[in-house]
């Protein structure tokens, strides 16, 4: 059975020529990068190879990389570490939108919990758009940090994080502010412009296995001045801000992941996926594009569908070699509805037929008229066995 | 993620009895307010047997798995033996069911003595 990957948006497949600039690193070139011999100067040589790629990728200077083990800890960090240096007298507040990745939203629930920091979450439109009036007026006198993603991960929402970024340095000269700017881009490498000057962005997370590199490493941009306080102590390394043995395998493959990225596949994949959403549209009866219309990355296709559930379509699907994902709250673990798509105003039993496709250069049109050849049918056999959609019968 | 067996994925993938009865003897509906999932149950009684059964549901894998086994279990018992059906005996005939799904097989047996109590009041019967 052939099988098609929709899902990119959770992980992709390590591109092949990542992995082969991986492999020395393992076993033949495996010195610990903080002793002075031969063994490890070659891997420290490496890795400020790596640094400097990923430097050259943000605009920024290699010093200002920081690697991490993925984009969740260098979330953690950006909003953690920033505390103990952004104090203003009161409790310090953070603000950040209402449909953040988990890794930011827990975290900031953590911090309110601990008594560390007040947070305002910015309500969102319809499409999950974020504001920069709304976040400008929740500015405080003890504001220290504003995080907002630059892509959303359910829905695929572009959010104006340049515009923020340019309402935050405007305010810090009017009030003598210090207000640091986070965005987690985690979704929008490789199909966003992430130049950090161009973006106006202090702080910055990212995470390989989004874009060809391996899972298990990430990088938070933090340009200089911003002081962080290291959530992990030891040995000194990542220039004293995060500690532990560095992974030159796990570095160089992210080096190489993002020197890989080209944005010349782009406008193919955005045809493909808006031919995706538009036979959805047309094939099918009640059903409804999450996320903005034109404002959202170009591989992301979300849909709500009426009168049936999430889980049910996605292993349907799975069952016929396609895999997609789903933010129903059967399939998350704590059985909540997606946060997502409570925040742009669906009801929770819309929220429960949700579905995600997200495409790479992998994804050929042959995938897509597969899909809409099958999806239709699952619809059907599911609204067949549904007690909604029933003689008019609304929910 | 959790892993289905397979006959809870085949009575997901080939569901027996669903779909709508015409002028059911009993109608039993049930919402799971824990993750919306909802069953409507039909039955025709006949000689105090459930001569016939239909479910439709909205819901995961499980909770249509679980609705398909569960008509399965119930068509042909008497209406005593149907009331005592636990949600046990629902999943030990499913074979397994991820403990995170065990409220699904809850909603099935709501459904059912929903039901069945329909079917009396109609009768006039308690």
């Amino acid at each position: 059975m052939k099988r098609i990957y929709l899902d990119y948006a959770a992980t992709s497949p390590t591109k092949k020529e990542v992995l082969e600039i991986m492999i020395p690193y393992f076993s033949e070139k495996f010195g610990n990068p903080s002793s002075l011999h031969r063994f490890g100067q070659e891997t420290r040589a490496v890795i400020d190879k790596a640094r400097k790629q990923v430097a050259k990728f943000l605009n920024c200077h290699p010093t200002e990389i920081i690697f991490t083990s993925g984009g969740t800890e260098a979330d953690n960090f950006a909003l953690r570490g920033i505390l103990k240096f952004q104090t203003s007298g009161s409790k310090s507040h953070i603000i950040t939108s209402s449909v953040e990745h988990h890794a930011v939203l827990h975290t900031c629930q953590d911090l309110e919990k601990k008594g560390l920091a007040e947070v305002t979450y910015i309500p969102v439109d319809k499409y999950g758009k974020v504001s920069v009036d709304d976040i400008q007026k929740a500015i405080r006198k003890n504001t220290v940090l504003i995080s907002i993603m630059y892509a959303n991960n359910e829905i695929g929402t572009i959010e104006p994080i340049r515009e923020i970024g340019k309402m935050i340095e405007k305010e810090n000269l009017k009030s003598l502010s210090h207000i640091l700017f986070h965005t987690d881009a985690v979704q929008a490498i490789g199909y966003l412009n992430c130049d950090v000057k161009y973006l106006h962005t202090d702080m910055l997370s990212l995470s390989a296995h989004k874009f060809g590199g391996p899972k298990g490493i990430g990088v938070l941009y933090a340009k200089k001045g911003v002081n962080l306080d290291p959530m992990i102590t030891g040995g000194g390394q990542e220039y004293k801000k995060r500690a532990g043995t560095e992974n030159p395998p796990a570095i160089v493959g992210l080096g190489q992941a993002i020197e890989l990225l080209t944005n010349s596949n782009q406008a193919e994949i955005q045809k493909l996926r808006d031919r995706l959403i538009k036979g959805v549209l047309s094939k099918i009866q009640g059903v409804v594009l999450t996320g903005h219309p034109t404002e959202r990355l170009a591989n992301s296709a979300s849909f709500c569908f009426k009168y049936i559930e999430g889980e049910s379509m996605l292993i349907n699907l799975d069952l016929k070699g396609v895999a997609v994902s789903t933010g129903s709250a059967c399939t998350s673990g704590s059985l909540e509805p997606s946060h997502v798509l409570i925040a742009c105003g669906f009801d929770h039993h819309t929220s429960q037929g949700s579905l995600r496709m997200t495409l790479s250069e992998e994804t050929t049109s042959e995938d897509v008229d597969y899909i809409l050849k099958i999806l239709p049918d699952i619809v059907t056999k599911l609204r067949k066995i549904s007690p909604y959609g029933r003689n008019n019968v609304e929910i | 993620m959790w892993k289905y067996n397979d006959k809870l994925l085949d009575h997901f993938k080939n569901p027996r009895n669903y779909g709508e009865m015409k002028n059911p003897d009993g109608i039993g509906r049930e919402g799971n307010p824990t993750c919306g999932d909802v069953m409507e149950l039909f039955i025709r009684v006949k000689d105090n047997k459930i001569k016939d059964v239909k479910f439709l549901t909205f819901g995961c894998v499980a909770a249509i798995g679980i609705s398909s086994i569960l008509t399965e279990v119930v068509k042909g018992k008497t209406l005593e033996e149907a009331q005592n059906i636990t949600r046990d005996e629902v999943v030990k005939e499913a074979g397994s069911l991820p403990p995170i799904k065990y409220h699904c097989s809850v909603l099935g047996i709501q459904a059912l003595h929903q039901a069945i109590e329909d079917y009396r009041a109609k009768k006039g019967n308690k």
